[in-house]
């Protein structure tokens, strides 16, 4: 857990990260977060008390309580509970930073307590979204269309890796998706670094993108321009 | 009031303009502040750059500075004349561009030898840079001129001096200036030097009592004094061709009288903190007077702040590279506290609260004047927004709450060196170093013997002879060991105090404080989060020492995990809250000197290296020489669950039971505090009110990467700016010893992946 968070979501933020993700991203910086064992065992309330001691800092900051990952959906009865909590006792502001594989209809419950879908799509392309993570993207575009039916806020993040992302016609494709959702609040590249090396190590798993470096800052201005103008080809809003 | 009476009728052109009131009858700064200040809630628009000659001196200061480095540490030093308030002619950078004048020798960068507070300090000093002291001044200094450092020798117990050496109470003021005096320079402007000595001559004329006892006779001494030191503050500013006589006519005089003032308190006194006061928003009533008349533009207002917190920045003092390491670089604490509100609910905040930060971009990051935020929730918003944007662009900001200490200082203290607050004028004290909580808890473990030495220093109670350490046991152990400290260091201060008294009196800054002023006995602690987290593992792990021939417990076997302070988790913290208010109340058990008022503080500067390096293997797994977190702070990495845990933590510390400050060193990536500029100031102002509305006291913010301090490690020329805060100051990064820069580099960085 993380007391002072402030890039996940608005504010100053209380972020739980859970244990367990069936992603398996080349580039991702917590692979000790994947195994669907390990972590800490916490009930709701103990996770409510750890969290109650900082509320002054996320009132005062418009921040709040953000639960990450590993894939926080996999637990998703655990974490609605603790969200309708958080709202009851506290009408805390609850984000839920997701990969976005778990179908919609089936998390109900925990969508229904959660103010704001931090939604991490991995590539646009499923070839490489399947090459990349092991499995289809399929399932996150489905949620993204979800929850835009359904009048839910979102932040849309994507990761960008050189040699992975670069593709002009892919960078586009993504803004013409995003500009057919409604409710994205925010549109985030994440460039890519390399801090999660060690875990994989520790981890004794072999490092995937070994040797790539962080894009440059062209490199990432380049991707919001041409993301920018896909969504002004499809935009609603 | 007779002999001052004449001045309400014959009101000096000096106060033209300003709101009647008490304030001129008597002595009275903050009821002129009170009826004067116009409080600022506007943002930083309208400042302004550095002008062409601001900029011309701050290259000579630059140069200068590039070449006292390359010269190891110190340029020239004068080693004839001790310095006092006249020993030497006035001294320039560039005489035609300086808008507020006076060095403290004839010439910028050019030491002066200070052997009052001990002769053995200065020719350590001297030898060590390459100088050479006169054997005449060391004879003078030796056998004929008594000093402060032969006075507390001649006075220290067998077992003072045992302590000393062993480093369990240590850094003590017993060799060098004490400081921590805040003289009100302020007076200087607002009323002249004559109307000062006409006040304290009718103190003395008050004094003229029945009964000639030790305490008045030392007072009518010490006011004889004053006076004196009074009439060569006059004549130091002839020197420079000033008549500081009668009060300061502008806002350029106003700068300069109490410039002057301060002058002559860091060339009479060589202090381990020379601190400024709360002078900015008051030489802001006098900007704002000339603005109105129109003879002063916003540029020009800006270049006297930049000038005058230019000569702050060149204070230098003769100090041995020893003192150097125990405090890093070469610090003067010239601490300004900016900011606060007023008893009466209106804010402190003025235009000149945002110069003197604006000097941190004009002149560039310094390490001095020790910026002090007077931190209040109720503070402009666009000030909090400012200062926020300052912390995260220069790291050269700390923060005391002003919410916390206004009920208790009233609306016109200061900071004096780091965290301990004083009314100004009205307030001083006894400064103490400090007591190494650590090195006490294993006395206790080993009955009194010096764990690195195998010295009996502490007194022969039994020692713990079990195989595994029970808290009952330890704790019933340490309580008396604990006791032994606090009277051994109470006395000690007492012997300290009373020579430097004698020997080594403040004269000018003690004559720019009222007659009768509150004296605190200011101990300290260091080492708190180590016997914290050691009690803690002792509870709630099991701790195994391993002991050396001599039965000494020199390394510890910890089996299982215990909480750390630094989690908000109660389990620990309550025992260092338990470790701090037991004691204090040890501390008052003792009689001060001078009837002070015992107080402690929670800081150790950066000694906390040194005292690291003096303490054995602690039971928390702390390993033998390994640096103690700073001050309050929980140990480097322990603090495992982000920034508002650890921060809590260190709130719980309680302020009254350590009244002379509780310091916290935050570092912190820039990306931590959010993604975008704005974002990032309005994180880290909800984090101050948050941590200041849970009742905490102190806060330095660092905003940097630990990548940018290897590579300044590595690459010094490259940042000769990089200013960094450390505990309740801050310091010229590639000033500090690499053992002190790797130690900066190991704290906790929140943030950090």
């Amino acid at each position: 857990m993380e007391t002072f968070g402030t890039v996940d979501g608005p504010g100053i933020r209380f972020v739980l990260f859970m244990q367990g993700c069936l992603l398996k991203c080349q580039y991702c910086h917590n692979p000790d977060t994947w195994a669907l064992d390990g972590g800490k065992e916490m009930t709701v309330e103990e996770a409510l008390s750890e969290i109650e001691p900082y509320l002054p800092y996320y009132r005062a900051s418009g921040g709040g309580l953000t639960v990450s990952g590993g894939e926080p959906t996999l637990q998703s009865h655990f974490v609605a509970e603790l969200f309708q909590e958080a709202k009851k006792r506290w009408n805390l502001h609850t984000v839920l930073d997701s990969n976005g594989f778990n179908e919609a209809e089936r998390i109900r419950r925990l969508l229904d307590v959660t103010d704001l879908v931090l939604l991490d799509i991995k590539h646009i392309d499923d070839a490489k979204h399947i090459r990349l993570t092991g499995k289809s993207n399929e399932r996150t575009l489905q949620t993204a269309k979800w929850l835009s039916e359904h009048g839910r806020s979102m932040w849309i993040r994507h990761v960008y890796v050189p040699g992975i992302h670069d593709d002009e016609e892919d960078l586009l494709r993504l803004g013409r998706f995003i500009g057919t959702l409604r409710g994205v609040e925010k549109f985030e590249i994440l460039p890519y670094h390399q801090m999660g090396v060690y875990k994989w190590e520790a981890l004794g798993k072999t490092y995937p993108l070994h040797g790539v470096p962080s894009p440059t800052d062209d490199e990432v201005e380049r991707a919001y321009r041409l993301i920018e103008a896909g969504r002004k080809q499809t935009g609603i809003g | 009031m007779s002999v001052l009476e004449q001045d309400v009728h014959t009101m000096p052109t000096g106060w033209r303009g300003f709101k009647k009131g008490n304030w001129m009858r008597k002595v009275n700064v903050n009821d002129f502040i009170e009826r004067n200040i116009r409080p600022y809630l506007g943002d930083e628009g309208f400042l302004q750059g550095p002008t062409d000659d601001t900029t011309e001196l701050w290259k000579i200061v630059s140069d200068l500075t590039k070449k006292e480095r390359e010269n190891g540490g110190v340029l020239d030093v004068d080693v004839h004349t001790p310095s006092t308030i006249l020993s030497h002619g006035p001294g320039y950078l560039d005489k035609d561009k300086e808008q507020i004048v006076g060095v403290q020798t004839d010439a910028p960068f050019k030491r002066s030898i200070q052997p009052f507070g001990g002769i053995r300090m200065m020719v350590d000093a001297c030898k060590a840079y390459g100088f050479e002291l006169p054997q005449e001044l060391i004879d003078l200094f030796t056998n004929i001129r008594k000093t402060h450092n032969q006075g507390v020798f001649d006075a220290y117990t067998t077992e003072m001096r045992a302590a000393r050496k062993a480093g369990i109470i240590t850094g003590l003021p017993d060799a060098y200036g004490r400081g921590r005096i805040i003289g009100d320079y302020r007076r200087v402007a607002l009323y002249g030097v004559d109307f000062l000595v006409a006040q304290k001559k009718q103190e003395l004329l008050e004094l003229e009592v029945d009964a000639m006892e030790e305490d008045v006779i030392r007072l009518r001494e010490e006011l004889s004094e004053q006076i004196r030191a009074l009439g060569e503050l006059k004549r130091m500013a002839e020197m420079h061709g000033y008549d500081i006589s009668k009060p300061a006519q502008n806002a350029k005089e106003a700068f300069q009288w109490l410039y002057f003032g301060y002058l002559a308190a860091i060339k009479e006194q060589n202090g381990a903190a020379m601190s400024l006061g709360r002078v900015s928003s008051f030489l802001d009533i006098y900007i704002e007077r000339d603005l109105e008349e129109g003879t002063l533009t916003e540029t020009q207002a800006q270049e006297l702040v930049d000038h005058f917190v230019m000569k702050l920045r060149i204070v230098k003092f003769l100090r041995t590279p020893d003192y150097n390491e125990l405090f890093s670089g070469d610090p003067t604490w010239v601490t300004e506290s900016i900011g606060g509100m007023s008893v009466n609910g209106q804010t402190r905040v003025t235009k000149n609260s945002f110069r003197f930060l604006h000097t941190l971009y004009n002149l560039g990051p310094a390490p001095e004047p020790n910026l002090t935020v007077l931190w209040s929730e109720k503070l402009p918003e666009a000030f909090k927004k400012y200062c926020a944007k300052v912390s995260i662009e220069t790291s050269s900001i700390q923060y005391e709450n002003d919410d916390l200490m206004r009920p208790i200082y009233g609306d016109d203290y200061g900071i004096a060196c780091c965290v301990s607050a004083m009314r100004i004028g009205k307030q001083m004290q006894f400064f103490g170093a400090r007591a190494n909580l650590a090195k006490c808890l294993l006395y206790a473990i080993n009955g009194g013997v010096d764990e690195k030495s195998g010295a009996q220093v502490g007194p022969e109670y039994p020692a713990i002879t079990s195989e595994v350490l029970s808290y009952d046991e330890v704790v019933k152990r340490l309580k008396p060991m604990m006791e032994w400290l606090a009277k051994l260091y109470m006395n000690s201060l007492n012997v300290i105090h009373y020579m430097h008294d004698k020997y080594c009196y403040e004269r000018i800054e003690m004559a720019l404080h009222d007659r009768d002023i509150l004296r605190t006995m200011a101990c300290g602690i260091a080492g708190l989060s180590v016997a914290a987290d050691s009690l803690s593992a002792i509870k709630h792990a099991k701790v195994r020492p391993v002991r050396n021939e001599q039965g000494i417990a020199v390394d510890f076997e910890i089996e299982g995990e215990y909480p750390c302070y630094g989690n908000n988790d109660d389990r620990v913290d309550q025992i260092a809250v338990w470790l701090v208010e037991t004691f204090m109340s040890m501390i008052r058990k003792h009689k001060a000197y001078r009837n002070a008022l015992p107080t402690q503080s929670i800081l150790t500067i950066t000694s906390n290296v040194v005292y690291g390096k003096k303490t054995g293997t602690t039971p928390d797994g702390r390993k033998a020489g390994e640096p103690f977190a700073p001050g309050a702070n929980p140990m480097h990495g322990r603090d495992k669950k982000g920034a508002l845990a650890s921060l809590s933590s260190v709130a719980k510390l309680p302020y009254e039971e350590s009244l002379d400050g509780i310091s916290n060193t935050f570092s912190i990536v820039p990306k931590a505090l959010g993604k975008e500029p704005e974002t990032r100031k309005s994180n880290l102002v909800s984090m101050l009110d948050g941590y200041f509305g849970s009742k905490a006291h102190h806060l330095n913010v660092n905003v940097f990467d630990r990548e940018q301090l290897i590579d300044a490690m590595e690459h010094p020329e490259n940042y000769p700016q990089l200013t960094i805060r450390v505990s309740g100051y801050a310091v010229n990064f590639v000033k500090l010893t690499r053992e002190q820069q790797l130690d900066v580099i190991n704290r906790t960085f929140h943030g950090s992946m």
